[in-house]
């Protein structure tokens, strides 16, 4: 999304760019034989460099000046190319991850919650309050918001849009590798594990709003809940089926998503 | 130019010659199995194992004299490819085809196995695999109307449970356990209270382990793949499940302890094989396998270890290559470690390709396979 708004970017291999990072601190462990704090530190910086500055100059940079559609294609074939490199380079199977804190429980009566749920939910308040400040509260992240809304005007303004343009991408860079050291743990660090949260961030941004922040987030919430719900209350074999009749839904009747703003653009 | 032509034509000779004298020294035992997918796991060690034991036996001069040629192909865990892989095999006029360990994949491939009259041994363990009237299809371990009922005695003699809640897996594998699983408990009047389905590479079970807990069962079985396993028992301890789980073979196996690390403690079952047997012979394979490929193997690596010497037995018996002759043979055979330590325990094959031999109770302590029991075969 924030991809999206600066660059005009659309990355199909968004869910695989959760899936990489794991596997870079696995990397670091498995073959340079640090810790698992460092190889976290050096999974972070890579994902910064290859998702992050690798991905702008060598893939968005060349092709984007071609349209929209050969860089969705791209990003469809760079998905699948790192899907194998995973499964020709380091493994097939699933891969144990250990979990940033201790596997301890607390009750709240009578209700049990994991301290790494507990943890996992307060790192994504933790970035999504980081992230509003600095896009809303900084100047770069004005410069950044101002590059979304209008790239022309930002530079005759003289904002350095390119800059701008880099830093979304570190920034994009920096949420994925979060979110999948976060998220390996419980689902284990697997090549495939990409498709399906690639799949669920795109439902849920587009149920939420393609154009707003908090229309993401809501959208992963609502999505994650009814997920959940149909699953343990109702059946769990439709439970993949009920976000796609959502996604529908909001297509139909609401477009722009829950929270989304209604754009025009010149076609 | 006619020179040329006359060279020419004797060098093609020559070549097609060697070919053939290379094809008629090695046997040709072509590997189809799961190397990706959602069935990796189980595929790798199955190569793995069925790898070394062809490695071996060809150091030591190959199967009557003749060396093994074992190329691998990979399924990709996916029926369709599984037949594409097996076909291709097929043309390469195999002795033998190794796997697939997936049951989904095995049913839909090995007719064409059947129709060529190739003996096809299998990793899969569903019920129906071996009740299709095949006669070309030998299993590598037990299937589920055998291990079934071994578990069903333990769930109601050894823990002595009044009510189950089982989890499974939504595939020919999963729907092939239960079914049979849930005759035993009817037989035994020990009540399903929650029966919840999960799919293949499913990676959230926070809602099935909601079910499972609503159940408040005396047991929780968990009958699915490795990996599904491992997410499974981690979410479960997410969720502080305290109802004693048990499972039938993967849910305790090696790759399972591994992924799921210390919250595999406590898992009980019953496992038809298992690298951590008492018994000295699978002890050293499994260090061997460990040395050489850097994991310790699961019951897989043993299913293809074995796998390749009881066809490399059965062919010494009858002395010669003969395909039918070979499944013909296959049928009702007995294969004790005396006859040939690389069988590891001793083996039985039923008139429709069934196994029989010793089983084990296991417990997970300590991030290790504890044996407590041994269970003896069906068949004394």
């Amino acid at each position: 999304m924030l991809l999206w708004q600066t660059s005009q970017t659309i990355n199909f291999a968004q869910g695989e760019f959760v899936m990489l990072p794991a596997f870079f601190v696995l990397a670091a462990m498995k073959f340079g034989g640090l810790s698992f704090p460092l190889a976290l530190l050096v999974g972070l910086v890579v994902a910064l460099l290859v998702l992050g500055l690798l991905f702008k100059r060598m893939v968005v940079d060349p092709i984007l000046r071609h349209g929209v559609l050969p860089l969705v294609i791209s990003t469809l074939g760079l998905a699948i190319l790192m899907k194998e490199g995973v499964k020709e380079f380091y493994a097939a199977e699933a891969q144990s991850f250990p979990g940033m804190w201790p596997a301890t429980n607390f009750s709240f009566g009578g209700a049990v919650i994991s301290a790494q749920s507990l943890v996992i939910i307060a790192v994504a308040i933790a970035a999504v309050a980081l992230l509003q400040y600095f896009l809303g509260g900084t100047r770069t992240g004005r410069q950044m918001q101002a590059t979304a809304q209008n790239p022309m005007l930002a530079r005759v303004l003289g904002i350095p849009v390119e800059r701008m343009i880099l830093y979304t991408f570190l920034v994009n860079a920096a949420l994925v590798a979060l979110a999948s050291f976060l998220v390996s743990p419980i689902y284990l660090a697997k090549f495939t594990n990409g498709e399906l949260l690639g799949l669920a961030a795109f439902v849920a941004a587009i149920v939420g709003g393609f154009n707003q922040v908090r229309g993401a987030i809501v959208g992963g919430v609502l999505l994650g809940v009814i997920d959940n719900f149909v699953a343990a209350y109702w059946s769990s074999q439709y439970r993949a089926a009920i976000p796609l009749f959502l996604l529908i839904a909001v297509i139909l009747w609401r477009p722009q998503g829950l929270l989304g703003r209604a754009e025009e653009r010149t076609v | 130019m006619k020179r040329n032509w006359i060279v020419g034509a004797a060098a093609g000779a020559i070549v097609l010659g060697a070919a053939q004298v290379q094809a008629q020294q090695s046997v040709f035992m072509p590997i189809v199995i799961e190397v990706s997918g959602n069935g990796a796991v189980s595929g790798t060690n199955f190569r793995d194992g069925a790898l070394m034991a062809i490695d071996e036996i060809n150091a030591k001069g190959g199967i009557l004299k003749r060396k093994i040629n074992a190329p691998v192909s990979d399924t990709q865990s996916n029926p369709g490819v599984s037949r594409a892989q097996v076909q291709k095999a097929i043309d390469g006029d195999p002795y033998v085809i190794l796997g697939p360990v997936f049951s989904g994949s095995v049913k839909v491939n090995m007719v064409l196995a059947q129709q060529a009259e190739i003996p096809q041994m299998t990793g899969a363990e569903a019920a129906e695999i071996t009740q299709m009237g095949n006669d070309y299809i030998f299993r590598t371990s037990f299937g589920q109307q055998m291990s079934m009922p071994k578990m069903a005695i333990f769930v109601a003699n050894s823990l002595k449970a009044k009510t189950v809640a089982f989890l499974w897996v939504n595939n020919d594998y999963g729907k092939g356990g239960r079914d049979v699983f849930f005759k035993e408990m009817a037989a035994r009047n020990i009540k399903i209270v929650a029966d919840v389905s999960t799919e293949s590479g499913q990676v959230d079970f926070a809602a099935d382990i909601v079910k499972l807990k609503a159940a408040n069962a005396d047991v929780i079985f968990i009958y699915t793949n490795e990996e599904e396993c491992a997410r499974v028992l981690r979410e479960a301890r997410k969720q502080g499940v305290k109802t004693p789980i048990i499972g039938e073979t993967n849910v305790i196996s090696q790759k399972v302890i591994e992924l799921a690390g210390d919250t595999a403690n406590g898992v009980k079952g019953h496992v038809g094989l298992t690298a951590d047997a008492p018994i000295p012979a699978v002890l050293e394979f499994r260090d061997k396998f460990q040395k050489r490929f850097k994991y310790l193997p699961d019951h897989n690596g043993i299913k293809g270890y074995t796998a390749v010497y009881a066809v490399k037995q059965a062919t010494e018996r009858l002395g010669k290559f003969d395909r039918k002759a070979l499944a013909k043979s296959l049928h009702g055979m007995t294969i004790t470690p005396a006859q040939e330590p690389g069988i590891l325990i001793e083996t039985t094959w039923d008139a429709k390709g069934d196994i029989d031999r010793i089983s084990f109770l296991v417990e997970v302590v300590d991030g290790k396979q504890k044996v407590v029991e041994i269970v003896p075969k069906l068949g004394k």
